[in-house]
């Protein structure tokens, strides 16, 4: 089988410093794959590269064969790679449903100016999100708070939103960046949960960035290491956590940080 | 709010500005209400406009570069080309609408204070080119512009001849409510559909629009084009009231001041920059009593009324449990 996302030879440079370098590797399909580091190793630059919203230096990445690096953005998320953000970033002022109904974009048919003429299509359309938008919040169970004010949300309703959000555009592949930071053991629990049911449910490929390492090695099928812009490691979570190069990187920190 | 009573605040605002007012000035005799009025209702169209850009996220303090161009299409179409004014007030919307777009692409990709700057400089711009270009003919202006012409269709005479009019102010008046009940229609329109929910998620956070699939610059694009289009009709219809046009018709005071009308109406309100236009108008007359204080008292309830109110006046609304 092809895998569904490859990234091939990724480099990117912030002028002297190398972000990322030469950095290579292939999701499958219903995969569920975390890509881990130290603090400032690349992660989130890598994220960013995937979901285009920087520019590679050289390299590329591919989805199902279609090079989508150096795409816009918007471009990107059309053709169902999407991501989400690290700062809990939502619409504030918007509710929750609001949120989700507005990120059904991707999904219209009619168009802008349909909208505001408010064509047949356009109210089926209107019609079709509210609805997928209530699937989503029952999937995520957010009921009791569909109607509040984004901005008055606690953290881990925020991070259930924001993958709410990612799950409106109907991905084929959601970048998570680092969804479990901020929570507590049973928020955690619940949000790994939830990922899994993500990909047995929804059949979408999860891709994640994370810090929290016994979740990570709960939840990943496989495990990219990144150190300093270089990927040190891949493989599934009993092999990363065996791994010399890894545990090197990690030395100095406390050993549960790898989750042995 | 119910269906219902919108439906009665909008058929009670239609009577009071199409019936209610006409009688009372008819009924007190000053008819130099009409043309404040007048100018109450197409400032605010082209404040309705920097409503806009703001519901984008984005400060415009360039509506008078367009309120100026519209002018001047309008003024060059009638008087040189011979065109029917009626004709030439949507030209000068699309003329400003492609404008904008040109002058958009670029400086759209610029946030807060930077582009609101940008827009600061573009009437100034404008002043400057009407001033040098050939057909706008300078300091001079365009003057003697004769006042809009009949509009039929099929031997059926929509709009008369304003200049066989016993009351043109009037004539004035009606078409320019006319004109600012379509705008906000058409705003209100916008901002209650699909549109005006993705400009809400472009003003509060660019980069998650984008991530959702949104083309953010070619939505900037849009928002602006349809902000510069009501200022270009403003600017035109002003023209033809005025019957003729300067280089100084619309000066940077006016750009800043179409920005007013919207904060102090209040940016989260489709009605905000009608209120704040009619408010800050009549303000400043009511003022003029007060000699050559006028402006320190002026500024200084306008800083007031900021502090208190820092989200428009049709914030109280929402204070007492209403809602838009």
């Amino acid at each position: 089988m092809t895998p569904i996302l490859e990234i091939k030879c990724v480099t990117k440079r912030f002028g002297g410093l190398v972000a990322n370098s030469n950095i290579s590797f292939d999701v499958a399909e219903g995969e569920i794959l975390s890509v881990i580091g130290p603090n400032g190793a690349g992660k989130s630059t890598l994220f960013k590269l995937i979901a285009s919203f920087l520019r590679t230096t050289s390299g590329e990445v591919r989805f199902r064969g279609q090079v989508i690096s150096n795409l816009a953005p918007h471009k990107v998320a059309r053709m169902g790679v999407v991501r989400t953000f690290q700062e809990t970033t939502i619409f504030r002022s918007m509710t929750v449903r609001e949120n989700i109904i507005v990120a059904h974009h991707l999904r219209s048919k009619a168009s802008l100016l349909g909208f505001f003429l408010g064509t047949r299509q356009a109210r089926a359309d209107e019609a079709a999100f509210g609805g997928s938008a209530d699937d989503i919040i029952a999937f995520l169970g957010l009921e009791a708070i569909a109607g509040e004010l984004a901005s008055n949300l606690p953290q881990g309703h925020l991070r259930a939103l924001s993958m709410a959000i990612g799950l409106a555009t109907d991905p084929k592949v959601l970048l998570l960046d680092e969804p479990f930071a901020g929570m507590n053991h049973d928020e955690t629990m619940r949000m790994v949960g939830l990922v899994r049911r993500l990909r047995d449910e929804r059949g979408v490929t999860v891709l994640l960035v994370e810090h929290d390492m016994p979740a990570v090695m709960k939840i990943s099928d496989r495990i990219v290491v990144i150190n300093f812009g270089q990927m040190i490691a891949e493989g599934t979570p009993a092999e990363i956590q065996s791994n010399e190069k890894v545990i090197e990187a990690y030395l100095g920190s406390e050993d549960a940080a790898i989750g042995m | 709010m119910t269906r219902t009573s919108k439906l009665i605040g909008v058929t009670a605002f239609l009577i009071s500005v199409f019936i209610i007012v006409p009688w009372a000035i008819a009924a007190s005799g000053r008819w130099d209400f009409y043309y404040t009025l007048t100018s109450v209702a197409l400032l605010s169209i082209a404040s309705a406009g920097v409503w806009l850009t703001f519901y984008i996220g984005r400060i415009n303090i360039g509506q008078g570069a367009y309120a100026l161009a519209g002018g001047y299409v309008s003024a060059v179409l009638v008087t040189q080309a011979g065109f029917n004014f009626w004709l030439t007030l949507p030209l000068a919307g699309l003329f400003c609408a492609g404008l904008s777009v040109l002058i958009g692409l670029p400086i759209l990709r610029l946030r807060g204070v930077y582009f609101a700057m940008v827009t600061l400089v573009l009437t100034e711009v404008a002043r400057l080119a009407a001033l040098a270009l050939p057909v706008t003919q300078g300091a001079k202006g365009i003057t003697s512009i004769p006042l809009p012409g009949e509009v039929s269709v099929l031997g059926l005479t929509l709009i008369p001849d304003f200049a066989t009019l016993a009351n043109p102010k009037l004539a004035f008046y009606l078409m320019a409510v006319l004109l600012m009940v379509i705008c906000f229609a058409a705003l209100w329109r916008i901002v209650n559909s699909r549109l005006g929910h993705l400009c809400r998620s472009l003003q509060q956070n660019e980069e998650l629009s984008a991530s959702i699939g949104v083309n953010t610059a070619y939505l900037r694009v849009i928002a602006y084009s349809i902000s510069s289009f009501f200022g270009g009709i403003a600017g035109a219809m002003f023209v033809a009231i005025s019957q003729s046009i300067y280089p100084s018709s619309f000066q940077v005071a006016d750009s800043v001041n179409f920005m007013l009308n919207c904060f102090l109406g209040g940016l989260g309100y489709v009605f905000g920059p009608m209120l704040g236009t009619l408010l800050l108008y009549f303000g400043w007359d009511l003022l003029f009593a007060t000699g050559r204080y006028q402006l320190l008292i002026y500024s200084s309830l306008l800083i007031a009324l900021m502090l208190v109110l820092p989200n428009g006046i049709l914030s109280l609304l929402d204070r007492k449990g209403g809602r838009k």
